[in-house]
């Protein structure tokens, strides 16, 4: 059992968890078994290469999809066997997502994006305050096309912890952004995760990231093939790529 | 197969094999469209040519003319009138008949056959049996339609006053003619075969009846190829007159000519209209799912045209999208169509008595259709093509620029704040693409103004029927004299059993005209105050005749260009044939017939008569119909007998075979195009939005709040639809009613709430079922790969 970082309780674990895709003849084994515990106010990092597993992992973290066996808990409740009413509370009571391509609703403002969240939350923060959280405070009534892509994304985390989520979950968030406003973006999510202790796991292909995280988890295969606690965790500021 | 097309036209097939559901929809308002217009051109097609065969085979006259009676030597004169083809005398006398097994007295038309050999004219299409023997006077042939009413076959008898003598006749055939295709009693507004039919006697036989022994009183004849009926009409008129000809008339005014051209015209009138509304809402919907086809398509047009394709090859490849889909419509609409004409043109054959049937619809009509269904398909698609040609290829391949949303100061308005995101994100789609939203509006609002046009029908109907038979009438039976009696017989008439009130009126024959028109009509002589069957306007109610001048209805002087205070030549037709101007004192308001009302002291003024009566109007005791029945039977004074309750039910039952199955169609085609346009709008949205609504599952809205985001668009549409659908409903009712108005009958129009209620439940539910399959697909939405793909 590889080393826990010394973060509070357990809030998300995931144990032998399979994904096997099968589409007429071929059979696409994306997860192979994976054990992980994701503890509260940890932030972790997933690297590896295109198809070894951290998206789907990520997926069925984040209740969009069902493991094909083994089990995943957040707190005490089995998400493997959840039904579609149950995960789709769980989403929104206790996760947050940041996509790699934003996904903002274009006829919403940035401030009507994050409230789009904040109206279902249970205890969401002002939507102002996360923009704020983000940097964005002057950008409050701007729509997504009037947004740089950096800026787009900043509303995206804006509305995924508005609601004050357990969980943040980011899929390759800087992915389609250059250095200066990549470094932005982290710099939002790092924040995020210190200031409001929310667990945050994050996608990356960019191995310099990994510095900012308390683990770094390397997948292969549909397998973690490596895991690695950072001693210090580097600010996104302090980065170069 | 597919190893032959062109990689293009693979593409073409994948494309459809995508949007299958929506080419569909699309397809079934195409298919009802052209069904539409394949049923009124073929039936138009299958009466004209069964019409104009039966005519011609059964030679009918072309010029017709009434006397009271002239001399049999005439017609040798008259053969030698120029353009004369060909002619024959007749007799022709009404009679009452009593058929065992039907208490209510009948009342029938009886037609001369010549005493030797088959008729020149108007020559009887025989059904059953064979025509009479001269020397048999008792030998008659009936109608078949009223034969079949009464279950009169050849050998059948029944007993018939003619010419105030009771006979017995015998049945030796049953036959049709070309002269009773529509067979409608003398002021009748419907065929009513129970109660009125044919008879054809030897024309001995019937001489002998009426004392008409080398006389004739109709006379009808054909005329020289390229000769002028007008012409032989007044010759015949010089030639008449003096043995109390009443004028003759062309075939055009034949009576069941008359109401046979008539239909013809009218199903003219719905082929123009009502598919149109479907094509042209096909037209805009062919626009929206090309669009969107294209719009998905950017790329692969920029890379097509980056290759070297030409705009003409990327234009036509998507045409032949259009046209497979429209191809598909069109023949789903030639299949319908053929079997709703069919099914049409045998209605008609109900009412409209035809010995054959010609169906057989050449190409004209489905070329037609088919034309005009895609031209209007292709020039929906226009808009679309040019975006796909205009399109630079560099410019294609790139994303689309993002729509651009702006706050209005609709933005910041107190209603804008109490809006939550997901009501926002529809208010601003509908603002942000007005167009679009108003097109799709309108094509909901065409099936509810289908679909209340249809419905309404009924209420006007019904309004009709109250009007006419229990508002303006109140008498239980009417009476027909066989000729004009002095007043006093209503005495004789309320001391039949079961009478309760008499009133009597006086009825002449008069020609109207007013500078160049003139018509035919009644004139009615009725007392003031008359109570059972005024005159009456529908919307002032009963009104009394003026004590000098005519009252006639709007619509005759409409007719005849004229206004309260012209004068009218008024000609008598009977009698002592006087003419004089009679001013136009007032005019009013009728849904039936064209009538025209004097004072009755006036009436007998001019027809220099006393009072004389030769109708009755009466009320009955319902406890003693069956005496009064039999009384009248007995009765050689009535002519004709004419229960209001019969009226209206045949009425009722007339219209029962015909408009009900036509609104029934109406309400299917008009849910097809709600179905086609709500189907249409919510694909082509969940199809645009497919990663918007995946974002807010993502993000933990339920399966029905992003239902809602998508189907809200379309409900607000589909709801402001209504009020829009309901104007556009009373507007094409309007239109209708004004197109299908006639000198018989003016359908007015009802707009009752309940029936605009009842179109738009119906549409809203069309609405809602075509929204649930979509919902389908939407809780289908694969979160995952929408997400991983870049817009």
């Amino acid at each position: 059992m590889p080393e826990q970082a010394a973060k509070g309780p357990t809030a998300l674990s995931a144990r032998a968890v399979t994904k096997l895709y099968v589409m007429g003849d071929v059979r696409v084994e994306a997860l192979r078994g994976i054990d992980l515990e994701l503890r509260d106010g940890e932030m972790v990092v997933m690297l590896g290469p295109s198809g070894s597993g951290k998206s789907t992992l990520l997926n069925i973290l984040g209740g969009l999809d069902h493991p094909t066996s083994g089990t995943v808990t957040f707190r005490d409740h089995d998400l493997s066997s959840a039904n579609e009413a149950a995960l789709t509370a769980y989403r929104r009571d206790h996760v947050g997502f940041v996509f790699q391509f934003y996904n903002l609703i274009p006829s919403l403002t940035a401030r009507e994006n994050v409230a789009l969240v904040t109206e279902i939350a249970r205890d969401p923060m002002q939507p102002e305050e996360a923009l704020e959280l983000v940097g964005l405070e002057a950008r409050l009534d701007h729509f997504p096309a009037q947004l740089s892509g950096g800026e787009q994304q900043r509303v995206a985390i804006a509305r995924a912890i508005a609601k004050r989520p357990d969980i943040l979950l980011c899929d390759e968030p800087t992915g389609a952004l250059d250095i200066a406003t990549g470094i932005l973006v982290l710099e939002a999510i790092e924040r995020v995760n210190r200031e409001l202790g929310t667990s945050t796991a994050l996608i990356t292909h960019n191995a310099v990231i990994a510095d900012i995280a308390d683990r770094v988890l390397r997948f292969g295969d549909g397998r973690i093939v490596e895991e690695a606690t950072n001693r210090e965790r580097r600010t996104p500021g302090s980065l170069q790529w | 197969m597919v190893g032959l097309l062109s990689p293009l036209d693979r593409k073409l097939w994948r494309d459809l094999r995508r949007i299958w559901a929506q080419a569909m929809a699309l397809a079934l308002v195409v298919a009802s469209g052209v069904a539409l217009l394949v049923m009124a051109l073929t039936t138009i097609e299958a009466l004209e040519e069964t019409t104009e065969a039966y005519y011609q085979r059964y030679d009918f006259a072309q010029v017709f003319a009434e006397v009271t009676r002239a001399p049999e030597a005439l017609s040798h004169e008259l053969a030698e009138l120029p353009s004369v083809r060909a002619l024959e005398t007749r007799i022709k006398r009404s009679a009452t008949l009593d058929i065992e097994g039907f208490e209510e007295p009948v009342t029938a038309v009886v037609v001369s056959l010549p005493s030797r050999g088959e008729p020149r004219l108007n020559r009887l299409a025989l059904r059953a049996g064979r025509l009479p023997d001269p020397a048999r006077s008792e030998e008659v042939v009936l109608s078949e339609p009223f034969a079949e009413a009464h279950g009169l076959t050849p050998g059948g008898r029944f007993e018939a006053i003619l010419n105030g003598v009771k006979r017995e006749l015998q049945v030796v055939g049953l036959a049709l003619s070309p002269e009773f295709v529509y067979v409608i009693a003398p002021g009748g507004l419907m065929p009513d075969d129970a109660r009125f039919g044919v008879v054809w006697m030897g024309r001995d036989a019937l001489a002998a009846a009426f004392d008409m022994e080398e006389a004739f009183n109709e006379i009808s004849l054909t005329l020289l190829r390229g000769s002028d009926a007008k012409a032989a009409v007044a010759a015949l008129d010089r030639e008449l007159a003096r043995y109390g000809g009443i004028g003759a008339y062309e075939r055009a005014d034949q009576v069941s000519n008359w109401f046979l051209q008539n239909e013809i015209e009218q199903q003219g009138n719905m082929a123009g209209l009502l598919p149109g509304i479907f094509l042209a809402v096909a037209a805009f919907l062919t626009q929206m799912v090309l669009g969107r086809v294209i719009d998905s398509e950017r790329s692969e047009i920029g890379l097509l045209k980056a290759f070297g394709y030409s705009n003409t090859a990327i234009a036509w490849h998507y045409c032949k999208l259009v046209l497979v889909i429209t191809g598909a419509g069109i023949l789903i609409g030639f299949l319908m169509g053929s079997v709703l004409g069919q099914y049409n043109t045998r209605l008609y054959a109900d009412f409209y008595r035809f010995p054959f049937l010609l169906y057989q619809p050449g190409p004209q009509s489905y070329a037609i259709a088919a034309l005009v269904s895609a031209a209007c398909a292709l020039g929906g698609a226009f808009l679309a093509l040019r975006k796909a040609v205009t399109l630079p290829p560099a410019e294609a391949m790139r994303p689309p620029a993002p729509p651009s949303f702006r706050r209005t100061w609709l933005s910041g308005s107190r209603v804008a704040r109490m809006l939550d995101e997901p009501s926002r994100m529809i208010a601003r789609r509908i603002i942000r693409w007005p167009l679009r939203a108003f097109i799709s509006a309108m094509g909901v609002a065409m099936a509810s103004a289908v679909l209340f046009l249809a419905v309404q029908w009924l209420d006007s109907i019904d309004h009709l029927v109250q009007e006419f038979f229990f508002n303006a009438q109140h008498q239980d039976v009417t009476l027909a004299l066989v000729e004009e009696q002095p007043e006093r017989v209503r005495h004789d008439l309320a001391a039949l059993p079961g009478a309760l009130s008499v009133e009597t009126l006086r009825s002449v024959d008069a020609r109207i005209s007013h500078g160049a028109v003139s018509r035919r009509q009644a004139l009615i002589g009725i007392r003031p105050g008359a109570r059972l069957s005024p005159a009456y306007d529908v919307e002032k109610g009963p009104i009394d005749p003026p004590p000098q001048g005519l009252l006639i209805s709007s619509t005759l002087a409409g007719v005849l260009g004229a206004e309260p205070g012209d004068r009218l030549l008024v000609e008598l037709l009977e009698g002592r044939r006087g003419s004089a101007l009679l001013p136009v004192t007032a005019t009013f308001e009728s849904y039936v017939d064209t009538p025209v009302y004097m004072d009755l002291q006036a009436l007998s003024r001019f027809l220099q008569e006393s009072r004389q009566a030769n109708l009755a109007h009466l009320t009955l005791d319902a406890a003693r119909r069956q005496d009064f029945l039999a009384a009248v039977k007995e009765t050689p004074r009535v002519s004709a007998v004419s229960f209001r309750s019969a009226m209206v039910s045949n009425f009722q039952e007339t219209l029962g075979r015909t408009i009900f199955i036509f609104v029934a169609f109406f309400i299917l085609f008009s849910c097809t195009l709600a179905f086609g346009v709500v189907y249409n709008a919510v694909r082509i949205a969940l199809s645009e939005r497919a990663r918007e609504l995946a974002t807010l599952r993502v993000l933990g809205f339920t399966r029905l709040e992003i239902a809602y985001v998508l189907l809200g668009e379309v409900g607000i549409l589909t709801v402001l639809s209504l009020p829009l659908g309901a104007l556009i409903g009373v507007g094409l009712a309007w239109y209708l009613s004004e197109q299908f108005a006639t000198e018989l009958f003016r359908v007015p129009l009802v707009v009752k709430p309940a029936t605009l209620g009842l179109a738009a439940s119906v549409i809203l539910a069309t609405a809602l079922a075509s929204a649930a399959l979509v919902k389908r697909q939407l809780d289908r939405l694969d979160l995952i790969a929408v997400l991983k793909t870049r817009e």
